[in-house]
This record gives C-alpha cells, structure tokens and sequence, in this order.
C-alpha cells in the first residue's frame, strides 16, 4: 500500500525510543564511578526520487521542481561522551581519580587488558591492587603485608611506609594509556572499556607527563552524566515521540476515513 | 464516466505524498543539524487535442528549509555548530564535494577527522589528516591546531583548515544522501566569513507545531477530496436510479 507516511512516522518512533533507552541509561549511572555519559545521534535516511527536478511538463517544458522523499530517520551511533566528571575526595588510600586524559589499565581473566576511568581500588588477599571485580591493574601493584600507609603520587608512583621505618618504600608505578579517539572504545560493562579498531592503539605512559593526566589519591571521579540535561531531552523525546504516533494517526485515520466513505 | 473522480482521486495521492514529506519532517525532528523540507502542490493542466479543462495536482519538493536553528550546548571539543550562515565541506559517498551543518565530529584511528556519518571532513587540499596528538583544537575559523605526541605542551600547530563554504541559497539542493549539494556539481571556494562554534552543535530546524498544523490541514483537504469521490459516486448513482424510474 503506498502509504509512506506511516513507514516514515515509525522510523521516528524508533528513533526516540533509543533516545528515550540511552536517557534512562544515563539517568540510571547518575551515581556510577567514572561513568561517561552516551548520546545517541540520528540521520536522515535515504531520499527517494519520486519525480525527477527537470523533467518534461509538456514538449516544451520542464518541471522547475521535483518531488524527493525522504524515508524517516535512523539511529547512526550512541556514542561515549568522555568529558572530565567532577573529582570528589572520599579519604579512602586506594581510590584513585585521574584529572585529564588516560584510562586505568586492568587485566582482565582472559589475559586482555581492558580500560577504566573508575579509580576505586581494593586489596586482595595476596595484597595486589584489584578494582571493584578483581581484576588486578597493570602493571601488577603488590602491596606487601605489614604495609602501614600506601601513597600514591601525581605520577602515579606508588609507595608504601613499614612498619618500624621512617622511609616510605616505592612498590610501583600506575600507568595510564590514552587513545587517539576515545570515542571509540569499547563498553564492555563493569564500568570498562575495550580497545577497537577505531579507538586505535593504546598510548601507555606515566600520569602527568606528555598529555596524560594526574592522579589524584584519594578522589574519585564520578559520573558526568548531567541529570537537568537529561531530564530537559527526556521531555523533549516524550513530546518528539508523541508528535511522531500522531502523524501514524492521522495517516490511519485519513485512511479508514476513505474505506469508510467510499 | 465523469473524469471528476479521477481528479479526486489524483488530488488524495498527491496528498498522501505530501503527508510523507510531513512525517519524515517530523521523524527528524531529533535529528542534528536538519533541514526541514518544504513541499508545495502544483496545478498541472492536462493538454491534449482539447482545452486543457482538466487540472491535476502535484506534490512537489521545491527547496529545502535554509533556516539557522536553535544552539545546544555539549560541553565536546569536537562538536562544532556554524555561527549563522554557511556550511561544512565533506566529501560524500560518491567522492564528491557535499556540504552539512552537522558537526558532530569524529577522528578515526588512521587520525581522519569525519563527520559522525563517518564522511570525511575536507580541508584545505582534501579531506583532513591529522598526525598522533595530545590535543586538539578547532578554532572559530576551523582551523585545527594540535599538540604533537611527545611535542611541547605549550606549542600548538596548525594542522589544516575545515574548509567552511557560504555558496549562495539558490545554488544549493539536498540530495538523495540528505546532504546539500551545489546545482552544478563544481566544488565551491572557501569563505572566510563563516564562524564555528566548539562545544555546540545544531539541532533540526523542523517546527513541530508547524508541521502538526501542516498534517491537519492535509488530512482535511484528503477527506474533502474523498467526499467529492464519494459525491461523485452518488452522482451516478443518482443517475442510474433516475432511468430506473423512467
């Protein structure tokens, strides 16, 4: 049935409502460690020709106008938007928030490191330095028992102060790895990132040198996910949404109005 | 057979196009950068050997909305909104020159900066390479600047100019890629005149109440087209009743 409009108003209806999943998303992480916020960006589908511009109105005419439809709108990406979160100070030893570029490296079970801006580091029972899912970061940090204070310094330099000494002792250093196009990492959930072919490499380095950030002990970063923002799309969705299943009505009801009247 | 319910008939398809052209409007009023299209209806006489008595309509797409439209702020280094007029250079699926005012902007891993459609952005000689950087900066002219990887943080290097366009409104046309296009196909010169914005992008110049009004007026003159086929209808069936009778 050649009722276009329809097929157009649902491509608009999808659209918002992978809007409106991307905002409860967001909404949702509001309170999630090193969070970055997504948006969802749209595009307008292919134009079909329907009447050439040019063509012959009569022998000696040519139409001035054509006619072009275009076939709704799609979804093209949802992608990370990785501004800076705000730093808040929580006075636990083994947080960690990084002020600027780079990513925390972490080993994941397979063997794969995988990247994180969420800085809430823990012990293990063998007194390595894991995150909230146990998985140790890299390079491995080993905190030895009897350890009174662990300090972590700007450059990521690790160090720890024994028992019965006045010297702290260094024990390693965090290195953080930066990309080219963080957009294009990877979530893999648990608040982790995978490298991807359009992230491109990993740039590994020492914190608060060349273009990579500082660690802060300390601090964690949380989410960046604005909620007024948020909230001002989500009512922008709803009513986009609603304009959308309105013009499916009309076309409904237009259409039952000709089965009815004829 | 009276060729009044064929214009009827003509007129509701016209409008149902027309309706199309509404919805996809609508469909894209979330869209980046968008621009609204406009749609108008022509009276087309239908010659022959006769006098042309018949009028059809036709639906047509004579341009495209140009309107600037609201700013919404991202905080991103690499989005970009066109102060005023003007517009983007991108290079389209076909190789040639096309133009948007979407700048959502993205680098890939080769370090080709490219639109979020993944068109790539032109510059100066083409589209835009960037070597490994620490930083980049868009400036209000497009001119993108970086720090080198391993380079002086306090020295940033101008890497290339987006090439920004202001082709008169005539000349421009959407095409079937939803991207505007000069009529003649040749690629436009650079204007120095035209501003960016960072950390903003364009939203969809699409007036939803617009087109809601636009969509109710359209469904009416669709029942109004019905109802004449229907008179039409009746006609004859008035018509055949009456030599019934006699």
């Amino acid at each position: 049935m050649t009722t276009p409009s329809l097929w157009i108003a649902k491509t608009g209806l999808d659209a918002q409502q992978t809007q409106m999943s991307v905002i409860s998303h967001n909404l949702a992480n509001v309170n999630t460690t090193g969070f970055k916020k997504e948006r969802a960006m749209f595009d307008d589908l292919l134009y079909q020709n329907v009447r050439q511009v040019g063509a012959q109105s009569t022998q000696n005419t040519t139409l001035p106008s054509g006619l072009q439809l275009g076939t709704g709108v799609r979804t093209v990406a949802t992608e990370k938007i990785h501004t800076q979160g705000n730093l808040i100070q929580t006075g636990n030893q083994l947080d960690v928030a990084i002020n600027g570029r780079g990513y925390f490296q972490v080993l994941l079970p397979n063997g794969d490191v995988a990247y994180t801006r969420d800085g809430s580091f823990k012990l293990d029972a063998g007194g390595q330095i894991v995150n909230n899912s146990g998985y140790t970061i890299d390079p491995a940090i080993t905190v030895p028992t009897g350890a009174q204070s662990v300090t972590i310094g700007s450059d990521g330099t690790v160090s720890v102060l024994q028992a019965g000494t006045t010297a702290p002792v260094q024990i390693g250093n965090i290195q953080i790895a930066d990309f080219i196009n963080p957009t294009g990492l990877e979530p893999i959930g648990e608040n982790l990132y995978r490298e991807s072919v359009s992230s491109g490499a990993p740039i590994v380095g020492q914190p608060g040198t060349d273009a990579f950030g500082k660690t802060l002990q300390a601090n964690l970063e949380v989410s960046n996910v604005n909620v007024v923002e948020e909230l001002v799309a989500m009512i922008e969705t709803q009513r986009a949404y609603e304009m959308n299943s309105k013009a499916i009505q009309t076309t409904n009801d237009m259409l039952g109005f000709a089965s009815n009247t004829l | 057979m009276d060729h009044a319910i064929y214009i009827a008939m003509n007129g509701a398809k016209q409008i149902h196009l027309a309706q199309a052209s509404n919805a996809n409007n609508m469909a894209n009023a979330a869209t980046t950068a968008f621009k609204a299209d406009l749609a108008q209806f022509r009276s087309q006489p239908v010659f022959g050997p006769v006098y042309p008595s018949r009028v059809y309509a036709m639906t047509e797409r004579p341009g495209v909305d140009l309107s600037a439209s609201a700013l919404q702020p991202t905080e991103r280094d690499l989005d970009v909104a066109i102060d005023g007029e003007g517009w983007i250079s991108v290079s389209g699926k076909d190789g040639k020159e096309a133009y948007t005012r979407a700048g959502d902007l993205q680098v890939t891993a080769q370090g080709q900066l490219v639109t979020g459609t993944g068109l790539p952005v032109l510059g100066n000689g083409g589209p835009i390479a960037l070597p490994p950087y620490q930083k980049l900066e868009i400036g209000i002219d497009g001119t993108v600047s970086i720090i080198p990887q391993g380079g002086n943080a306090a020295v940033m290097a101008a890497v290339d100019q987006i090439k920004l366009v202001n082709p008169p409104k005539d000349q421009l046309e959407k095409g079937d890629d939803g991207l505007m296009h000069v009529k003649d196909g040749q690629p436009v010169s650079a204007s120095p005149q035209v501003r960016l914005l960072t950390g903003n992008l364009e939203a969809s110049n699409v007036n939803i109440v617009e087109q809601m009004v636009q969509m109710i007026d359209l469904q009416r003159q669709y029942e109004l087209h019905i109802k004449l086929m229907k008179s039409v209808e009746d006609d004859g069936a008035a018509s055949s009743q009456l030599l019934k009778l006699g």
